[in-house]
């Protein structure tokens, strides 16, 4: 895309973009280090998981400040104010990304320090995160690249986090029917899995901001309402 | 149940169809066709010398004003072609009126400037004539200022109140279309901001047509917005689909100040 005549424009969005990219790469990072430690139990990471999601708040901030003086300086149209309008919802979604990583951590500390040896071993549940954090990288690499064909994949993906969510539940559910002592840590784990199934659809809604920027539509609750339903739907017989 | 206000197709009162205009040998504007919908405001946006204030003086045959001037087409008007030479050119006039960039009150007392375009085309009592005085004051925003001192000069206003008198002075004849050429341009924003209000309040009873060098003026006040370059009609349309969502990559540019 061309420049702006005003050069100062050009680079109050740069910064804003840049900005909003490299609070992405935070908080992607925390997101790994979580999923990652409740497999290797390293609890000094944990702890540092909890304790980056402060720097995260502060760039949800920061970047709202950003954004607001931008349009109150530059009154920005079409697709700049299409991009402005988006940062401003992708920062809320990375925030609280950033407050499911730290969930994921603090439960993660209290299963692994109350009895790590009666946590049920789960080999779907790896794959599982590393899902989500696939769909959180891509999302982010369709916002930096603006591609809106890789923020679609995203909204795709959705329906396969939902579904493995399902299917780790039920193995859930089997063992705390079998095994009523590990009720407890389950539910501790119950948690994760549902943090890290929402760490999906924060990367979703994300993936409709970049489809909003690039193409003008708005997808939110369209395509992406057939896969809240989906989700939902094959989540009541697993509740039951 | 009546169907929902926003899928009614607006009621036009003026139909461009393929309007060429000529200074001389020179083409200002190419094959124009776009309605101005009824008791809305419409904007013409465009970068200086596209064409807009060229689009908005064929309105009310402004430009029979110059000799070598002449505009191709046709612009319909209660089914009749306001460019066709037989045309009245004054009666036109009294039915879309116009306000210009710079306040231009003639050199009378306030209540002259109102009063004379009104006997050009009525016969009023003087207390016909003093209501009809103070009601277009009333609505051009201007009677709470000047109600006490109506024998005072024009002149004697701020720019800003002068720019209203001359919006009471135009709808003072009653007219049905408003063309407001850049009615701001030369107002502080508090002035700025009254006339827009002015505009908002007008929109129910006349149908208004602005050309405004400031998007943002149009952003706020138009119902649908033109965007005019080099003589042609680049897109037009509603304008809060125009300022968000823009149809072509040349609005685009220009609304985003990318443009040149």
């Amino acid at each position: 895309m061309s420049d702006h005549l005003s050069k100062q424009f050009d680079l109050d969005l740069e910064h804003i973009r840049t900005r909003i990219l490299q609070m992405g790469d935070l908080v992607e990072g925390q997101l790994l280090t979580a999923i990652e430690t409740f497999h290797t139990g390293n609890i000094r990471e944990m702890q540092r998981v909890i304790d980056t999601d402060r720097e995260v708040n502060t760039e949800e901030v920061g970047i709202d400040e950003d954004c607001t003086l931008l349009i109150a300086r530059r009154q920005p149209t079409a697709r700049d104010l299409r991009l402005v309008t988006a940062i401003l919802r992708i920062v809320t979604d990375l925030e609280r990304i950033g407050d499911k990583a730290a969930k994921i951590a603090r439960m993660s500390q209290e299963v692994h320090q109350s009895c790590g040896q009666r946590i049920p071993r789960l080999p779907d549940l790896h794959r599982y995160g590393q899902l989500a954090g696939e769909m959180l990288r891509r999302a982010l690499d369709s916002l930096a690249r603006m591609n809106g064909e890789q923020a679609r994949q995203v909204i795709t993906a959705d329906q396969e986090l939902n579904a493995a969510f399902n299917a780790i539940l039920r193995q859930l559910i089997t063992c705390m029917m079998e095994d009523s002592r590990t009720i407890s840590e389950v539910l501790d784990i119950v948690w994760i899995v549902k943090a890290i199934e929402r760490v999906g659809d924060h990367a979703t809604n994300i993936a409709e901001d970049v489809i909003y920027i690039v193409s003008g539509k708005d997808v939110r609750h369209t395509a992406a309402k057939t896969t809240a339903d989906a989700g939902s739907a094959g989540q009541t017989p697993a509740c039951r | 149940m009546p169907p929902p206000q926003e899928n009614v197709e607006p009621e036009a009162i003026l139909a461009v169809r393929d309007l060429s205009f000529y200074y001389g040998e020179f083409r200002g504007l190419n094959k124009v066709s776009l309605d101005i919908a009824k008791s809305k405001v419409t904007a013409f946006i465009g970068p200086s010398g596209c064409g807009k204030s060229t689009l908005l003086r064929t309105f009310n045959r402004m430009y029979d004003l110059y000799p070598g001037q002449r505009a191709d087409g046709q612009i319909n008007f209660h089914g009749s072609n306001l460019l066709d030479h037989r045309q009245d050119v004054n009666l036109v006039r009294a039915k879309i009126g116009m306000v210009f960039q710079k306040p231009t009150p003639f050199p009378m007392t306030i209540y002259e400037n109102i009063a004379f375009g009104v006997r050009l085309y009525e016969r009023l009592s003087k207390s016909d004539m003093d209501a009809r005085v103070e009601w277009a004051l009333r609505k051009a925003a201007l009677w709470e200022e000047t109600g006490n001192k109506l024998q005072q000069s024009g002149l004697s206003l701020s720019g800003g109140q002068q720019q209203r008198l001359c919006i009471a002075r135009t709808i003072a004849v009653k007219p049905e279309v408003v063309l407001l050429d850049e009615p701001t341009s030369a107002l502080d924003p508090l002035s700025t901001a009254k006339i827009e209000e002015l505009i908002n309040e007008l929109k129910s009873e006349y149908s208004i047509a602005i050309v405004t060098h400031n998007m943002q003026q149009a952003a706020r006040i138009s119902d649908y917005t033109a965007f005019i370059y080099l003589g042609e009609l680049v897109e037009f349309g509603s304008t809060s689909e125009l300022f968000v969502k823009p149809k072509n990559q040349q609005t685009e540019d220009y609304i985003t100040g990318r443009f040149g």
